[in-house]
């Protein structure tokens, strides 16, 4: 039982470190922030080359061919620096949807592209009046009444997609005859409402209208997919949020010893010092389940990873709400500001949180499951 | 879980489980996992069968019956007796006062005190605090004399537990009442039969009797009973409390009591259904699973951490006592939500009156353990101890 990180991730968590202590000061991600696109296309170009926008994918397909821990020790860098680029959209949603879905040919076309940095993708799976299921949608692909039968008519709206401003392809889930079917659509063929979400990055509304498209894969039953493709996004973003987690309780340790009222600093006080263990007691229960997440990717059994990965979230996203409120709190007046990066942490947590189940829906699915013990 | 396991580590878990099943008496089990009190002959018959297989002290030296473990199989072996319902052997004996005397005993003391400590012929109690000195504990005022080839001992211990059972007592004593308050401590054994030893029994809110005074009126013992060197006893302690900083999460004590209260909700109906179905009793549940399973991941981590670089203080184990008492209450207050109004009345055995319902599982113990366990976030170091030691090391003041 050995859980500290590989030389190659080590090595891999350094590099992808280094760029980003470089780049992403607060005053260089404000300005991102702020800036039209709302990331960088140059960072992106660097990302391709540091191999990280191929990282999971199959070597055939020009990836890296790597896996579940050096995806969780990227993604725990990108919460670190609470990175902009939509790198969770097109490579972690849109390219393991690829890989795991795609057929041999659908993989040549679109994963190379990926991981050179040429093609951006996003998955569309939220509607209006529904929550957190990926199955009560109303979105329907029929298949076209014209060509040779290949082609799919999709209509329905989404909300919500992680990337929809930027990708040139969509990925959508829609009703079937058969069951709910993924769908290759391309940008141009759908209308999107596009807007910052509240962590600062990027996505849409999309409104398909007889939008043509494409199935992904053979088979218009692909919710096995879709589920095993949230199971790894899941356990991605309970990695970031460690990242995310990590620096919140850092900055506010940092604020505690330097922070000067009443003539001291104001770690000494006790009731300040309580908060920040809570703090850091609940950082390492989620560092725990995350990391538990992340190896439970390799289980065989479907059903059993499902159960362990929303576990995790469970739990890194009861940590990160009690670690972002109280850093808030912390820090006092300046935490609330813009200009100061703790409360950019805090969003980007609260995010997570509401990203493909909250709280509430996740409890509810592991106790209808049997729960984890007895 | 199983997954953060090697191939190894499993089939051990199986050999471990499939040996307290088996080995230890069904009827002392059954006791624990209806929450019965179990009896100190109960407590005997276990730790002999566990000794005699090489099973009650695994982490002491070798040469003294312990066995050439790594710290997680040591952890499989806890937390599958726990799950089984065994009783542990004496932490006293098998934690506390036999690695001490292992470790900083002479070769005397070993011989005389090891093979009976291992087997539960002698039953120990500890005698560390007094009224005035609880999470201070260094600031303790019992006296201990030399007085040629004795000491003579005077004061007072409190919180001793089980001490109405107990033959043998250590305790920390003032030696140098000028040094400052560590340095001036030994650590000394004493036979309870001593004259001037008095066991008085406090009571506590459970209604049970499990704590003790124990007082010393010039209480004289043999000077070969201190262990360690005069005035060095606080080293002697800090390696005690050190011990094993694992076993503090209860990991094991915690998945029992959720197994346990998971079959008494199905059993019991609640809107006309069974209570394991009424989502906000499953919700709460399903949180406390949750993060005990996170307890568990922080417990091998710790462990995967200590086996790789051995001896570097790791502040995650400062979490395990914290959370593992917090959440071994929580499991303990949801069996009393569980029974409902069966859990009100006091009794001392769960037999019923001729013509009256039997009692559900949980009836007699659920609400008097609910109060017994409050002591879990006080003792070895409180809940604000924890928090203090954990902010002393993120805030490095």
């Amino acid at each position: 039982m050995d859980f500290d990180p590989t030389d190659e991730q080590r090595m891999l968590a350094e590099t992808v470190n280094s760029l980003l202590d470089k780049r992403y000061d607060p005053v260089s991600r404000l300005k991102l922030l702020d800036s039209e696109l709302g990331w960088s296309r140059e960072l992106w170009q660097q990302y391709a080359q540091l191999g990280l926008l191929g990282l999971t994918f199959d070597e055939q397909y020009d990836g890296a061919g790597m896996g579940g821990a050096e995806l969780a020790t990227v993604m725990e860098s990108f919460g670190r620096s609470l990175v902009l680029e939509p790198f969770f959209a097109t490579v972690v949603l849109g390219g393991t949807l690829v890989s795991q879905a795609g057929t041999p040919e659908q993989k040549s076309a679109i994963l190379p592209r990926v991981a050179a940095g040429e093609l951006l993708l996003a998955f569309a799976y939220a509607e209006p009046g529904t929550r957190w299921s990926q199955t009560d949608i109303a979105t329907t692909a029929v298949r076209s009444a014209d060509g040779d039968g290949d082609g799919w008519t999709i209509s329905g709206e989404k909300i919500a997609v992680l990337g929809a401003d930027s990708a040139d392809t969509l990925i959508v889930s829609a009703v079937t005859p058969d069951g709910i079917g993924l769908f290759l659509v391309d940008a141009a063929a759908v209308s999107v409402d596009a807007y910052a979400m509240q962590d600062g990055q990027r996505g849409g509304d999309v409104l398909l209208a007889d939008a043509a498209g494409q199935l992904l894969g053979t088979s218009a039953d692909a919710i096995d997919h879709i589920s095993a493709v949230i199971d790894v996004a899941t356990a991605a973003l309970c990695a970031e949020s460690i990242g995310v987690c990590e620096r919140m309780l850092w900055m506010t340790v940092e604020y505690l010893k330097t922070r000067v009222q009443f003539g001291r600093p104001i770690a000494v006080f006790q009731a300040l010092q309580f908060r920040a263990a809570d703090m850091y007691v609940a950082l390492e229960q989620a560092r725990s389940m995350a990391l538990l997440a992340r190896l439970s990717l390799d289980d065989d059994d479907a059903a059993a990873r499902q159960l362990t990965v929303r576990a995790a979230k469970i739990q890194v996203d009861l940590s990160s709400r009690q670690i972002g409120q109280e850093s808030i709190q912390l820090h006092g007046g300046i935490g609330m500001t813009m200009e100061y990066p703790v409360g950019h942490y805090f969003k980007r947590s609260a995010v997570i949180g509401k990203t493909f189940a909250d709280t509430s829906e996740l409890i509810e699915l592991v106790g209808a499951d049997g729960g984890l013990i007895g | 879980m199983d997954i953060a396991l090697g191939k190894e580590d499993l089939a051990f878990a199986e050999r471990m489980r499939s040996f307290f099943r088996t080995e230890i008496p069904a009827e002392i089990r059954a006791k624990g996992e209806r929450g019965e009190h179990v009896s100190r002959e109960d407590f005997v018959t276990t730790q002999q069968i566990l000794n005699a297989h090489g099973l009650a002290v695994p982490h002491w030296p070798m040469e003294w019956g312990g066995q050439d473990w790594t710290a997680l199989q040591r952890h499989i072996w806890a937390e599958e007796m726990a799950l089984a319902h065994v009783p542990p052997p004496l932490a006293f004996n098998a934690a506390m006062v036999g690695p001490v005397i292992a470790t900083f005993g002479s070769e005397e003391l070993k011989q005389r005190f090891l093979p009976p400590t291992a087997n539960l012929d002698i039953w120990w109690c500890q005698g560390f605090s007094e009224p005035n000195a609880g999470s201070d504990l260094a600031s303790l005022t019992t006296r201990a004399v030399r007085d040629g080839d004795s000491y003579v001992i005077n004061g007072q211990k409190t919180w001793t537990t089980l001490a109405q059972w107990a033959d043998w007592i250590f305790c920390l004593v003032r030696t140098d009442p000028e040094a400052k308050k560590q340095l001036g401590i030994s650590f000394v054994l004493v036979d309870m039969k001593t004259p001037g030893v008095t066991v008085r029994p406090i009571r506590l809110i459970d209604g049970g009797y499990e704590v003790n005074e124990v007082f010393f009126d010039d209480v004289r013992i043999p000077a070969n009973q201190l262990v360690g060197e005069e005035n060095r006893g606080w080293d002697t302690a800090k390696f005690l409390l050190g011990n094993e900083r694992t076993s503090v999460a209860g990991t094991g004590i915690i998945k029992a009591r959720i197994a346990r209260l998971k079959k008494v909700a199905a059993e019991t109906r609640s809107h006309g259904k069974p209570l394991l179905e009424d989502p906000l009793f499953r919700a709460r549940l399903t949180q406390l699973e949750v993060e005990t399973t996170a307890l568990t991941m922080s417990v091998m981590r710790v462990l995967a951490n200590e086996a790789k670089h051995p001896g570097t203080p790791d502040p995650v184990s400062s979490v395990l006592k914290l959370r593992g008492s917090e959440l071994q209450q929580e499991a303990t207050e949801l069996l009393v939500d569980v029974l409902g109004p069966a859990a009100l009345g006091y009794r001392e055995t769960a037999g019923v009156s001729e013509g009256f319902t039997a009692l559900p599982d949980g009836a007699v113990d659920a609400m008097p353990t609910y109060f017994n366990w409050r002591k879990a976030s006080i003792y070895s170091g409180s809940s604000e101890v924890q928090r203090s030691i954990i902010a002393r090391a993120i805030l490095k003041f």
